[in-house]
């Protein structure tokens, strides 16, 4: 409910923002002066915009934020673990932006030459998820170890899985999953249903589910961060909307969006 | 006026053959058809890389998966044998009204998409489910995550096959063996196990051979209920699903196994159950 709220305040604030962004010559946001002057030429049309599967909510409202500061134009998304969207573009996949959740799956696509000039847009950390009636009594990461907490994790070549894994590394313990989520989202899912005591997933995923889950905080000096690159995919047919995308991304309308959902700055 | 018939000259068995060979209409799209449904299987074959098949089969991770497979398929059928004949048996022989209405339920799991079988029985047998929570609180039992959770979404997505089938057999099956097995003093359990099954044999044979190929394939309610973990839930096809994220090779690789596996399977039924004009 607050969730919403804040999201339909956002929105409020940042559609005055677009519209002079849009409209004035004389805008002060340099990232969104850059975006006014591609809408005039040739920003319309659809694009499909690869991203990591912890995108989903902050960028899905992006797309509905960029579509109506560009009439005309249609952004489709396709969420899902940023390894395997970085592999479906090396084999093709007609993606015209990728969002990746690690510079290592941007890495990818860029040493194949299918990206150029990756920047980077957000940061973000990992928080324990739990079942709001907490049946595995988890209060902090080291409660992980035991055999007798259930625990999702990411498999080893999502970022998300690599992030956790610094984490167990940092604290010193290790831990047995009794599942490997293709993406950070089916981590989520699993903790949501209740089948797991605790999942590994990033403090943005926490508050986006809402009440359905518990947060438990990762010390400081235990957890580990990603940061997430962003980038025109070489073969897209529409490069003009494909860039302003980026571009609407790293403005500091998408920040608002992307800050509000709990990613820090790269 | 009965004389043999005369020899016909090679033009004319030319002519006839000529005109039994396929029409063009029909011809080219079945060309189309078939190139559709090999070269798919061909290119698996021919990007297959052979050179380092050995190293990546050799590789506990494919062992492990592939013996799980075997083993969860193998156990998913041998419960939908002892479920699924008797279950058919029930089908085929009751007039019950209400036999109409549960066979379309018990056969839904045959067009429903396995996702969604996975999810049903995460609502079910997960440890929030409408069984599983009482499993759980009373035997101390959680199936997600086990192997024994999927040997269930295996069986619950294969059983159908089996259960269609051999209630198909069991239908068309002659009763008036059943009938005079019974007059001769035969008990009904006794009829069953002596007169019917051996009757509905080859049906059986080949729903069972059908189910354990549905469960070998299954993915979508294997992940979805019983998750992913090498060496408990991680069977070959899901495997295969997320090598083909970090390393495609091993993708193509463990495509290739399940393949052979297949054909192997198809090779074994040629000559019991896929003969020219048998219905499977």
């Amino acid at each position: 409910m607050s969730r919403r709220l804040s999201l339909a305040v956002a929105a409020a604030i940042a559609t005055p923002l677009l519209l002079a962004g849009c409209g004035s010559s004389g805008s002060d946001s340099g990232s969104s002066g850059t975006t006014s002057s591609a809408a005039t030429s040739s920003v319309n049309g659809s694009i499909t915009v690869f991203a990591a599967a912890s995108l989903t909510g902050s960028f899905t409202e992006i797309g509905k934020q960029f579509e109506a500061a560009h009439p005309g134009t249609k952004v489709t998304f396709n969420f899902g673990p940023s390894s395997g969207l970085a592999t479906s573009i090396n084999q093709g996949a007609p993606a015209d932006v990728f969002a990746s959740a690690s510079a290592k799956n941007m890495d990818q696509i860029v040493s194949a030459g299918n990206a150029a000039d990756p920047k980077t847009f957000a940061n973000n950390v990992m928080e324990i998820a739990i079942p709001p009636k907490n049946p595995g009594k988890v209060t902090g990461v080291n409660d992980l170890a035991k055999s007798s907490v259930k625990v999702a994790l990411c498999q080893s070549q999502v970022p998300c899985g690599t992030v956790a894994a610094k984490v167990f590394s940092n604290a010193g313990i290790t831990v047995k999953p009794v599942t490997e989520e293709v993406d950070v989202k089916g981590v989520l899912t699993k903790v949501v249903s209740g089948d797991v005591d605790a999942g590994m997933v990033y403090v943005t995923d926490v508050l986006s589910a809402g009440d359905t889950v518990k947060g438990v905080e990762i010390p400081e000096n235990v957890n580990a961060s990603t940061s997430y690159p962003i980038a025109t995919v070489k073969a897209s047919k529409n490069a003009a909307t494909a860039s302003a995308f980026v571009a609407y991304v790293l403005s500091s309308d998408g920040e608002a969006v992307l800050q509000k959902a709990g990613f820090a700055k790269p | 006026m009965p004389s043999p018939p005369p020899a016909r000259t090679a033009a004319e068995v030319a002519a006839l053959t000529d005109r039994v060979r396929p029409p063009w209409a029909l011809g080219v799209p079945a060309a189309v058809g078939a190139a559709f449904l090999v070269v798919p299987l061909l290119a698996l074959v021919v990007r297959a890389p052979w050179r380092g098949l050995p190293r990546i089969l050799a590789e506990s991770d494919v062992r492990t998966a592939l013996l799980l497979s075997l083993g969860c398929a193998t156990s998913a059928t041998v419960l939908a044998v002892v479920l699924g004949i008797p279950l058919a048996w029930v089908l085929a022989k009751s007039t019950h009204r209400i036999t109409s209405l549960l066979r379309a339920l018990v056969t839904l799991p045959l067009v429903l998409p396995p996702v969604v079988g996975g999810v049903a029985l995460l609502l079910a047998l997960g440890r929030n489910g409408i069984v599983g929570r009482w499993l759980d609180a009373w035997f101390g039992i959680t199936l997600p995550f086990t192997t024994a959770g999927v040997v269930i979404a295996e069986a619950f997505v294969a059983m159908p096959f089996l259960v269609v089938t051999v209630e198909g057999a069991l239908r068309s099956a002659d009763r008036g063996l059943e009938e005079a097995a019974a007059t001769l003093g035969a008990s009904r359990l006794t009829t069953f196990r002596r007169v019917t099954l051996p009757l509905v044999l080859p049906a059986v044979g080949a729903g069972t051979v059908l189910a354990w190929a549905r469960a070998l394939g299954e993915f979508g309610a294997t992940i979805t209920f019983a998750g992913n973990y090498p060496g408990t839930t991680q069977t070959m096809p899901l495997a295969v699903y997320l090598a083909m994220e970090s390393d495609p090779e091993a993708a193509v690789a463990l495509s290739l196994v399940l393949l052979a596996v297949a054909v192997a399977v198809l090779a074994g039924l040629r000559d019991r159950w896929l003969r020219t004009g048998s219905t499977l």
